[in-house]
C-alpha cells in the first residue's frame, strides 16, 4: 500500500487571549436530547472550547446540572442569552465570574424574538465595559466592518459574525461580508449561527474563518457525535484548504488536460 | 416567613441561612450560584447568610446554550 504523505504545510494553533487551541470547532452545549449525546459529541469533535447559558434554576424540575459533563480541560465560553441589551449582558458577564467558572463571554445581545438577530450596538457598548473589566470577550454580531472595527477597538477578543439566521440551518449566507472581516480585522474571525452542514463550516474556514461554532445542527441531529466529528474534520478540511492558497473560481472554463497532441487530430497530407 | 425565591413567593418555616434554604429547594448544590436582593452571594458565605422576610433569592445554575 501506498504511504500517505503529510502535507508540508504547518498550522498554528488558534490564539485567543493568550490560550492556544490545536482544534478550531466550537461546540454549543443546547438543544442536546440528554446528556450522554453531548458527552459523545464533545469527545467525538474533540472541540476544546464549548458555550454555556445562565438560567434560574427550575425548581420543580431538579435539573441535572451541564457542569458534570464538560471535561475540565474544555474552555467555557459562558454566554449572555437572554440579555436584551448591554446592561443586561453586563450583569449576566458579572454572574458568571462570580460563579467562579471562568470570565470568557460569549456576548450575546439579542432584542428580536422574530429574527434573534444580535443588536451590534449594545453589543460594542457590553465589549467595552466587560473588556475593561479584565473578561475575555467574544461578541457574537451581525457581520458589519464598523462594527467589527468598533468591538477591536474595544479590546474583543475575537469576532463572531453570523453565518445565518440562529437554528436555521441556512450555511453562510453573510458570506461576502465574512470574507470582509476576515481581510480587514486583526483579531480571529469565528463564524456562529446558522451553519447546518459540515459543507458550510468547511466553506467558512476555506473563506479563511480562524473557527466555526455549530450548535443545533449537532444537537438535533440524529446521532450528534457523529455529525460533531463530521463538523470538526469539515473544520480542518477548510482550514487546511484556505492554508494551501486554494485556486480562486473563474468565469470561463480552463481545461485540466493539455489541448495540444490530441490522438484524433487531422494528420498533415502523407 | 414569606420569601421571593426565583420570582415566586415561598413560605419557609422560622429562621433560616441560606445554606439551608438551598439544600431544601436543590436536589444538587454543586455549581449552584446563589443572588439575594441582587448581590452574589459565594458559597462559603451561605451558611452565615440568614434571610429575611421579603428577600428576593434567585438561585442560579448553568444550562446547555450556544
Amino acid at each position: 500500500m501506498m504511504e500517505t504523505i503529510e502535507p508540508s504545510i504547518s498550522d498554528r494553533p488558534l490564539k485567543i487571549a493568550g490560550k492556544e487551541f490545536s482544534n478550531r470547532f466550537l461546540l454549543g452545549t443546547g438543544k442536546f436530547k440528554n446528556k450522554k449525546d453531548l458527552q459523545d459529541a464533545i469527545a467525538a469533535s474533540g472541540t476544546q472550547i464549548v458555550t454555556v447559558a445562565l438560567r434560574r434554576i427550575d425548581l420543580e424540575r431538579h435539573e441535572e446540572n451541564i457542569l458534570e459533563y464538560i471535561p475540565k480541560d474544555v474552555t467555557l465560553l459562558i454566554n449572555t442569552s437572554g440579555a436584551r441589551n448591554a446592561r443586561e449582558a453586563v450583569a449576566i458577564a458579572h454572574l458568571a465570574r462570580d460563579s467562579g467558572y471562568g470570565d470568557w463571554i460569549k456576548i450575546e445581545v439579542i432584542n428580536d424574538s422574530k429574527y434573534l438577530l444580535p443588536d451590534n450596538e449594545e453589543t460594542v457598548k457590553a465589549t467595552e465595559i466587560l473588556a475593561k473589566e479584565g473578561f475575555t470577550i467574544l461578541p457574537y454580531m451581525y457581520p458589519d466592518l464598523y462594527t467589527a472595527r468598533a468591538l477591536v477597538k474595544a479590546n474583543a477578543a475575537t469576532v463572531m459574525p453570523l453565518g445565518s439566521l440562529i437554528g436555521s440551518h441556512q450555511g453562510l449566507q453573510t458570506r461576502e461580508f465574512i470574507q470582509i472581516l476576515v481581510d480587514e480585522i486583526a483579531v480571529p474571525i469565528i463564524v456562529d449561527a446558522g451553519l447546518g452542514a459540515p459543507s458550510h463550516a468547511a466553506e467558512a474556514m476555506e473563506l479563511g474563518a480562524a473557527g466555526v461554532l455549530a450548535n443545533t445542527a449537532i444537537a438535533s441531529a440524529l446521532h450528534p457525535a457523529a455529525i460533531a466529528k463530521a463538523f470538526s474534520l469539515a473544520v480542518e478540511g477548510g482550514r487546511l484548504a484556505y492554508l494551501s492558497k486554494m485556486a480562486k473560481s473563474l468565469p470561463q472554463a480552463n481545461a485540466s488536460s493539455p489541448l495540444t497532441g490530441f490522438l484524433f487530430e487531422a494528420t498533415e497530407n502523407f | 416567613m414569606q420569601i421571593n425565591l426565583n420570582g415566586r413567593m415561598k413560605t419557609v418555616a422560622g429562621e433560616i441561612n441560606l445554606k439551608n434554604l438551598i439544600e431544601q429547594f436543590c436536589l444538587d448544590t454543586r455549581h449552584v450560584i446563589a443572588q439575594v436582593n441582587g448581590s452574589t452571594i459565594k458559597n462559603p458565605q451561605w451558611k452565615g447568610h440568614w434571610l429575611k422576610t421579603g428577600d428576593s433569592v434567585e438561585l442560579i445554575h448553568f444550562v446547555g446554550g450556544g
